[in-house]
């Protein structure tokens, strides 16, 4: 019976190990030292969103900076729960990275913990605006509201029921002023167009923001946007219908329906990343906070090549684009 | 609330709610008979996600949705195999089992994922298939007769499996190795074999609804898809007291205050989404709190056999 149950645990615990930690390297050994990144995310880089939006910067930055030799990158993503996360961004800190970024909004509190421990080390985390008031530490937002009125000035140009679906995760951060600047955008086109609202209570939730898309058009929408990485599941009920069209946040989501989807707005950190370097040579650790904006090229509109927008329409949404980058147009967050 | 709730409204809230209850029968149901014999089986949500990536990769690669479909039931067979032997034949404690088997299907899924496909994609999935007259009935033909197969398995696996359950020797069997294992060993049953097919016949079942959300709901293939579908699934079997029509009514019900609250946001009506998105676990704690306690489970529920030791 002892030996059974040793058995037992065993496999249990080997069950366990292939499930754990995640942690991927993709740096190279050279004879110079190069710097070293590491991020820790809440889901996957590939999600279509905002974590392949982060991935897919420091990829850039890396080939900018001449590739592996010059900077080492290793991430650990699926970490939604925020201790293991913790655990993740101290181990990081603890191995000597450079940079550590926690990419998360629920890892702030995590952050401001570790931080004082390393004061070598510089960590990065958002979305959000505060440092914690340490030297070390940057923070960074995207104003998710600018594109977020572009897609919907897009959308109320387009759509002809007249009837717009918004599929939200949860009310917080990036969604919520993602879905708030939709809306205005919408009303500056038609301010008596109905927008439906939907929120799953969940980032993750893939099946319930599916039936919340399909949901929306059962009652006639013919235009969809949504943020977060379950989105995919509401761009996979629009392009099953075919006529429904697809604004994207985020990542470029034109990849996933090419036919559907109009335009995304596409979060570049490549910049702020790129900043943080720059600041790191020259002494500085952190202490800044970074905003994504339409202005400063952060943020990006992101047109699908293979959508046939009409003329006067692109025409309305690049004047939106110019309006919010000289500040003729507030969106409020 | 009266003009609100119109008849098209209403048709769109019970087909939503068909939608949404059907990985939810194929996992309760698969779990029930697991149960019955005397095995929890926690590891469900970890069959589905497993399940889910295997008929979807099959699918996408073949453009065969219907070996997608067997692959979903095969890999969920293995995964009942693993299950049982570490539960059956290690005796193992079956909650920390189930819970290692949900985290081998989370992690291997995303790995296998990440690896095989790399990004989201779409297949196209089972379409809707009118069943001639009966989807021609005014409004309830179009919410019950116009699914696609997958969903109407869903729901024929109710009959089927309270026929099973009830009115077969396999059922009696299950059931005697679930509540007394002792005599039914004693009257030349195998109470390991019958545990055996019993888990993996459940989370082949499982499998079946890990297969139905990426092929037939859901049509792509995410990390974690699921979201803890298979652990409301736990939850549903003994909301339906192990019975399959009890199953029917928690999963109707869960799914139907579901997409309610979906339809109710849609059309703008003033709750607070928070509050909205609460409901059905809400319904279903209130419904649980008042029927449970009149239904008893298997007796042997949870406990390993050992011959001789009763």
């Amino acid at each position: 019976m002892k030996i059974r149950m040793l058995v037992v645990l065993v496999m249990v615990l080997a069950l366990l190990a292939a499930c754990g930690g995640t942690a991927t390297t993709t740096g190279g050994q050279s004879s110079a030292k190069p710097l070293r990144i590491a991020v820790v995310m809440p889901s996957a880089t590939t999600d279509l969103a905002f974590s392949q939006s982060m991935w897919s910067a420091l990829k850039a930055v890396q080939a900018e900076l001449g590739g592996e030799s010059a900077l080492e990158l290793q991430y650990s993503e699926n970490m939604f729960k925020v201790p293991d996360a913790a655990a993740a961004l101290r181990d990081y800190a603890s191995k000597g990275f450079d940079i550590v970024i926690g990419h998360g909004s629920q890892y702030g509190s995590s952050i401001q913990e570790i931080a004082p421990d390393f004061p070598k080390t510089t960590f990065a985390w958002g979305t959000d605006v505060n440092t914690f008031g340490l030297p070390n530490v940057y923070a960074y937002t995207a104003a998710a509201q600018e594109g977020g009125y572009v897609n919907g000035v897009l959308a109320a140009r387009l759509t002809k029921s007249k009837l717009i679906g918004v599929t939200g995760p949860v009310e917080v951060g990036d969604a919520k002023t993602y879905i708030d600047g939709f809306v205005q955008g919408v009303a500056s086109v038609d301010p008596g167009m109905r927008v439906g609202k939907t929120w799953t209570g969940s980032f993750s939730d893939v099946a319930l923001m599916t039936e919340a898309a399909k949901t929306h058009i059962a009652a006639g929408a013919d235009a969809l946007t949504g943020s977060s990485q379950s989105v995919v599941g509401s761009i996979g009920a629009a392009k099953e219908k075919g006529d429904v069209l697809w604004f994207g946040t985020q990542s470029d989501q034109a990849s996933l329906a090419p036919n559907i989807v109009v335009a995304s707005q596409v979060y570049d950190w490549s910049s702020i990343l790129k900043q943080m370097i720059e600041n790191r040579k020259n002494g500085k650790l952190g202490g800044d906070t970074f905003v994504l904006q339409l202005k400063n090229g952060g943020l990006k509109i992101a047109f699908n090549s293979t959508y046939p927008l009409p003329d006067d329409v692109k025409k309305a949404a690049e004047a939106a684009i110019e309006g919010i980058k000289n500040g003729s147009i507030v969106v409020e967050p | 609330m009266s003009e609100i709730i119109t008849s098209a409204v209403l048709i769109g809230i019970l087909t939503s709610a068909i939608r949404l209850a059907t990985p939810y029968l194929y996992a309760a149901i698969g779990e029930a008979i697991s149960e019955i014999s005397g095995v929890v089986n926690l590891g469900v949500d970890g069959i589905m996600l497993l399940s889910a990536y295997g008929a979807f990769f099959v699918a996408l690669n073949t453009g065969n949705l219907w070996l997608g479909l067997l692959t979903g039931a095969l890999v969920g067979v293995a995964m009942g195999l693993l299950m049982a032997f570490i539960s059956v034949t290690l005796k193992a404690e079956q909650g920390i089992s189930g819970i290692g088997l949900y985290m081998f299907g989370l992690g291997l899924s995303s790995l296998l994922f990440k690896t095989t496909i790399g990004t989201v994609k779409t297949v196209v999935g089972f379409q809707p298939v009118r069943i001639p007259l009966l989807s021609d009935l005014p409004s309830l033909g179009e919410v019950l007769f116009d699914q696609s197969l997958p969903v109407y398995a869903a729901f024929l696996l109710v009959p089927l499996a309270w026929f099973i359950l009830e009115k077969t020797t396999w059922g009696l069997r299950l059931k005697a190795v679930g509540q007394t294992p002792a005599a039914a060993d004693s009257l030349g049953v195998s109470v390991d074999r019958v545990r055996y097919i019993a888990v993996c016949v459940g989370s082949m079942l499982a499998g079946l609804a890990g297969a139905s959300l990426s092929l037939a709901l859901v049509n792509l293939f995410q990390e974690n898809l699921t979201a803890g579908q298979g652990f409301i699934a736990v939850a549903l079997v003994y909301f339906g007291g192990w019975r399959p029509l009890g199953i029917l009514l928690g999963a109707l019900l869960f799914s139907t205050v579901n997409a309610f609250q979906l339809w109710m946001q849609v059309l703008g009506v003033a709750i607070p989404s928070d509050v909205a998105v609460m409901l059905p676990y809400l319904l279903t704690i209130v419904v649980l709190a008042f029927t449970v306690s009149r239904v008893r489970g298997p007796a042997a529920l949870n406990k390993p056999f050992e011959r001789g030791e009763h």
